[in-house]
């Protein structure tokens, strides 16, 4: 469990990340926290010849606030998002799904943008993105470009970046005071990949449902929203019955694949048990609970 | 840790009582400031001078003939040493065979460090590279191009014996390991007669021991002194001693074994593993220091595993709830080779030996039936056949209790062997001397609060929350004697020695054969000789892990550390002080034994009143023995051994509870919290012994819920990894409360027992019987560990 040999360039502005992505081309490797790149280099999964470290990159780090929209630069740290007031206040989600990626020391090393580009179809982050219509910015030879988050997840670790671009920052839009959210996963332990997990947000007029975005991940090559099974409930007042409905349109939705832990077809029981109950917390007037907590 | 003693701890038994005993006090490691300042020497801190690493080129397949081995490239590779192949490296070390003479009929082929012929598990060494870093010899294994010719793969042990089956080693005949039948009394009879029969099929899933530090050897033969020096992280270095010399051609004297701190063992590191001979071989061949430290790719396809063990039973029991019979098929595959020299039949004869031995039903009928596989190799591990040998007994009589809708605890009060019927044997034919069931049974309840968790379990059942009460009561062998595997010719010693001396300032150094796995050995055993001897804990210092320094010895397995080693320190002190205080008498004109060694002090026994200190003793002897009367010889020094002889195991016993909750919609089964009580005799340091008992309940609850190999059709480890092999971690667990009740033996003097299998012998039944009946009103039982949400949901019709 060595790596093979590398090269290793430490640049100090974006510029020159850019250039060294440009002159080594197939041969480069970007390692942001380091914390699935590592670990794949170590097993000989992977054998770049040249590592380029965005650590040493100030612009690519750190939290804001601008005309309307959070930015997050693509080298902010999990633990940043976790103990920020400002994502606490206008990304709640966030907030919340942050505590459920891996264990503090990887959240200590890992970054946002990190995550995002391993494109992990069971990391709750890409299915956070594509929940809060976010989108993000890559920097490539000929400038900038701004993607959807929905565009940028294409499948298994797979995006829209290409290989001499860097995602730069991610945008998010700012909760309306309407907005609600939730937030579950299943994972066989504290920090695992989840079996299953969905990342939703929706709004209420009156008591009728409005908007409600449930995005799903570990239930497809990519974070998956769930529009038919929304499309049942939007516009309409919750029920348990509609919501049963819902659950059941999953199957439209989500195209799990099977693995160790579990077969595609639980997945399936599992992302309806899920959506229950995530909706009955989105609308805890509607007294929706199930008849019971998650266990996990 | 003050000198002053903590007066305020429960006192020991009067024989030890003595005026500053540290017996059944939580006294702190003394090596604990050491390893949590990140100072203790694990092997892979130790580094030679012209010292190669080595990286095994292992088999991609579980079976496959070797056809060629390419090794130029390699050769040519930056910073290798040498390329080392199987045929070559039989020129300087023998094979072995894992069999003993005891387990009758045993068969197994011969091993060899590196494999000759063919690979028979995926992940068998087949080439060595011994280059200047690990990271090169890495580098250059992945040019040494091997040539397979794959063969049929043997993996399912229900279908190993079948004629159509392939042999996986033709000259054995057949893939039968080893079989035992076992009878006793007339089962056949009391099936008949009882008025009500269950059964039910038991799984145990494969799993491993995942030592925080890895397997890891530094091999160092000095052609000058014709001598290898071994460090090793092991827990039995003079069979590591034996063993390396055997096969290499060396006489034991000139054959070293050194084992500093090592990172937990469980039984992963007791065994002869092919990779650690390969790399003493390789210092042999190279004439050179070679260190090998498992990686964790490597120690999930070579540490041992445990348990895959498949077992029908059978209860028989009367309406009142008398249990009539017992009756258990258990087939367990162990991989290719029986390990060695400990052998893999061990597990299977312990599930035979242990089941239904908490009760007095006489009728048993056992069939055990040990098979060949293209996995990687099993043997013993932490609680060998105790979890299997519990989950079938305590499964049976909850569903026998369920059958006559009699309540668990009921039935339980009814047929365990009662307290006062010792010295007794099972039906198995184990001896015991005595324990404490029934005493442990009502400590546990109250413990639990039964009734008052049944009015939550009542309560929460009405909230639609299905949460469930189980408890599973177990019986332990600890402090072995010959008869574990000395009877059956291996040159494993189950006898252990302490020499003790005193320097010329009163400090006492004390060697042990029995070694410091992170356990605490070396507490207990300065607890135990500070309190002989009669000083300050910390003017004891203890050594161990050195066949050179220590008195010969079995080292650290079976939970004998304490009990067996621990009674050795004890009479050593015991001398020493004798000693030393006939020479402190003749210096002080005084009758030996009107004197006592108390504090470090030569006190009047009587009184306590101080006579002289003992650096004084010390300066004397050392230095002035002119001033002693003539005849006077100082022998500051003493060694004792010990085994125990009346009884061949020192049987302990326990009982755990646990409290469960299920999710039936998603089948995760959350743990709200574990109870044990155990006996473990005289408990010679309370914090020590309860940690063994969580350490090892968290041991058995992994497998309960996560721990599992998954093996493919064709033999692939599919989980060997940290992220897919699933370790439970602090949050996946429950509170666990510890009680004892307290049962010396009168083998010793001590009275001390084991502690260390008693938690991972009844975890998993426990929850299993907790899960069953929290699942209760869905009329659904399992009876497979680990319960995964899959299985869990799919027992509920969910999926």
């Amino acid at each position: 469990m060595k790596a093979p040999a590398f090269d290793y360039l430490a640049p100090t502005s974006l510029a020159g990340a850019l250039a060294a992505l440009a002159e080594h081309g197939e041969a480069a490797k970007l390692i942001a926290g380091g914390q699935s790149l590592v670990p794949a280099l170590n097993l000989r999964l992977l054998a770049p010849g040249i590592l380029i470290d965005l650590n040493g990159i100030g612009e690519l780090k750190g939290v804001s606030v601008q005309n309307g929209h959070l930015r997050l630069g693509a080298m902010t740290r999990h633990v940043e998002l976790e103990r920020s007031p400002v994502i606490r206040q206008h990304a709640p989600l966030l907030a919340e799904a942050i505590r459920h990626v891996a264990h503090p020391a990887v959240r200590t090393r890992g970054t946002i943008g990190g995550n995002l580009c391993h494109a992990d179809p069971a990391s709750e982050l890409p299915a956070c993105m594509v929940a809060l219509g976010a989108w993000f910015t890559l920097a490539g030879p000929d400038g900038e470009r701004r993607v959807p988050a929905n565009a940028f997840f294409k499948g298994v670790y797979e995006t829209d970046l290409g290989p001499d671009e860097i995602l730069t920052a991610i945008e998010v839009p700012q909760a309306g005071t309407n907005r609600r959210h939730a937030f579950l996963e299943l994972a066989r332990r504290s920090g695992d990949y989840a079996l299953v997990g969905i990342s939703c947000t929706a709004e209420m007029d009156g008591d009728i449902m409005a908007r409600l975005r449930p995005v799903f991940f570990a239930a497809g090559p990519h974070p998956m929203v769930a529009d038919h099974a929304a499309s049942v409930l939007n516009g309409r007042k919750p029920t348990a019955a509609l919501v049963q409905a819902a659950a059941a349109a999953l199957a439209d939705d989500l195209s799990p694949e099977g693995d160790l832990q579990i077969s595609a077809h639980t997945r399936i029981h599992l992302a309806r048990v899920i959506f229950r109950r995530a909706v009955a917390r989105l609308v805890p007037e509607a007294g929706l609970d199930g008849p019971q907590e998650v266990a996990a | 840790m003050s000198a002053k003693l903590d007066t305020t701890g429960p006192t020991g038994l009067s024989e030890l009582d003595r005026p500053n005993s540290y017996i059944g006090r939580s006294v702190p490691r003394p090596n604990l400031t050491r390893l949590t300042q990140g100072r203790g020497q694990y092997v892979s801190d130790v580094v030679l001078p012209r010292m190669g690493h080595v990286a095994f080129v292992r088999s991609p397949h579980a079976h496959a003939r070797i056809v060629s081995i390419e090794t130029a490239a390699a050769k040519a590779a930056p910073g290798v040493i040498a390329v080392v192949t199987g045929r070559e490296l039989a020129g300087v070390c023998t094979p072995w065979i894992g069999v003993l003479t005891h387990l009758k009929g045993l068969k197994s082929a011969p091993q060899h460090p590196i494999a000759i012929e063919k690979a028979s598990w995926q992940g068998e060494a087949v080439a060595a590279v011994v280059a200047q870093t690990r990271a090169q010899a890495e580098d250059a294994a992945e040019l040494v191009a091997v040539d397979y010719e794959e063969l049929p793969v043997v993996t399912d042990m229900e279908t190993a014996l079948d004629p159509g089956t392939p042999v996986i080693h033709p000259e054995l005949g057949d893939n039968l390991a080893w079989e035992r039948l076992h009878v006793a009394g007339d089962p056949d009879a009391a099936f008949a007669s009882a008025d009500h029969v269950i059964e039910a099929t038991f799984g145990f899933g494969r799993h491993t021991g995942v030592t925080l530090e890895p397997r890891a050897v530094v091999a160092d033969y000095n052609a000058g002194d014709g001598r290898l020096t071994v460090y090793q992280a092991t827990q039995a270095p003079h069979m590591i001693q034996n063993i390396l010399a055997k096969h290499l051609d060396l006489p034991e004297s000139q054959v070293r074994v050194l084992c500093k701190d090592v990172g937990g063992s469980f039984g992963i590191k007791v065994h002869v593993y092919a990779d650690e001979v390969a790399t003493a071989a390789l210092s042999k061949l190279l004439r050179r220091p070679v260190k090998f430290v498992a990686d964790r790719i490597e120690s999930f396809v070579t540490d041992i595993h445990a348990r895959d063990h498949r077992v029908k039973g059978r209860i028989g029991v009367m309406n009142d709830g008398t249990i009539t019979a017992f009756e258990i098929d258990d087939l367990t595959g162990i991989g290719p080779y029986s390990m060695y020299p400990r052998t893999s039949a061990i597990e299977a004869n312990q599930v035979v030996n242990f089941t239904g031995g908490q009760y007095t039903c006489p009728n048993y009928r056992a069939l055990a039936r040990v098979v060949f596989q293209n996995k990687n190799v099993t043997c013993q591990y932490r609680a060998v056949g105790h979890p299997i040998a519990c989950s079938v007994t305590e499964g049976l009589v909850d569903l026998a209790a369920r059958r006559i809708g009699m309540d668990p605890v009921e039935i339980r009060r009814k047929n365990v062997i009662p307290d006062d019927a010792y010295p007794c044997q099972s039906s198995a034919g184990m001896k015991f001397e005595r324990l404490s069931h029934q005493a442990a049974l009502e400590k546990l309840l109250d413990m639990m609060d039964l009734e008052a968790l049944r009015a939550d379990q009542a309560e929460a059942r009405r909230r639609g929350i299905h949460r469930g009460i189980g408890i599973a009561s177990f019986i332990e062998v600890t402090n072995p004697s010959a008869a574990f595997y000395g009877v059956g010719g291996a040159r494993i010693s189950s006898q252990d020695g302490v020499t003790v001396r005193m320097d010329a300032q009163g400090s006492i150094h004390v060697a042990s054969s029995v070694t410091e796995q992170g356990q605490g050995a070396e507490a207990v055993t300065a607890q135990v000789v500070a309190t002989a001897f009669g000083v300050p804990i910390e003017r004891v210092r203890v050594v161990t892990g050195d066949t050179d320094n220590t008195p010969y010895g079995g080292g650290t397995w079976a939970s004998r550390a304490a009990g067996i080693g621990g009674e050795a320190a004890w009479q050593a002190g015991k001398v020493l002080r004798g000693n030393v205080l006939s020479v402190a008498g003749a210096i002080l004109q005084a009758q030996a034994e009107n004197l006592d060694i108390r504090d470090g002090l030569v006190v009047d026994a009587e009184t306590g009143r101080e006579r002289m200190p003992l650096d004084e003793v010390a300066r004397i002897a050392y230095f002035r023995p002119d001033t002693l009367p003539p005849g006077v010889q100082p022998e500051f020094v003493a060694t004792r051994h010990y085994v125990p002889k009346r009884y061949p195991f020192a049987f302990t016993n326990g009982i755990q509870g646990s409290y469960v909750e299920v999710d039936a919609e998603t089948g995760f089964i959350k743990l709200l919290k574990h109870w044990c009580v155990e006996d473990c005799g005289t408990i010679l340091n309370p914090q020590l012994v309860d940690e063994q008992v969580r350490g090892g309940i968290v041991q058995g609850l992994g497998p309960a819920l996560y721990e599992h190999c998954l093996y493919d059709e064709h033999g692939q480890l599919l989980n060997g990894n940290m992220a897919d092999y699933l370790v439970p971690m602090a949050f996946e667990m429950p509170d666990i409360e510890v009680g004892h009740v307290s049962t010396p033996t009168g083998e010793s003097e001590l009275g001390a027992k084991g502690a260390g299998e008693a938690g991972t012998a009844g975890a998993a039944a426990a929850v299993m019987n907790a899960v069953n009946d929290a699942l209760a009103p869905f009329g659904v039982v399992l009876t497979s560990i680990p319960m995964t949400p899959e299985r869990v949901l799919r027992a509920l019709g969910r999926v």
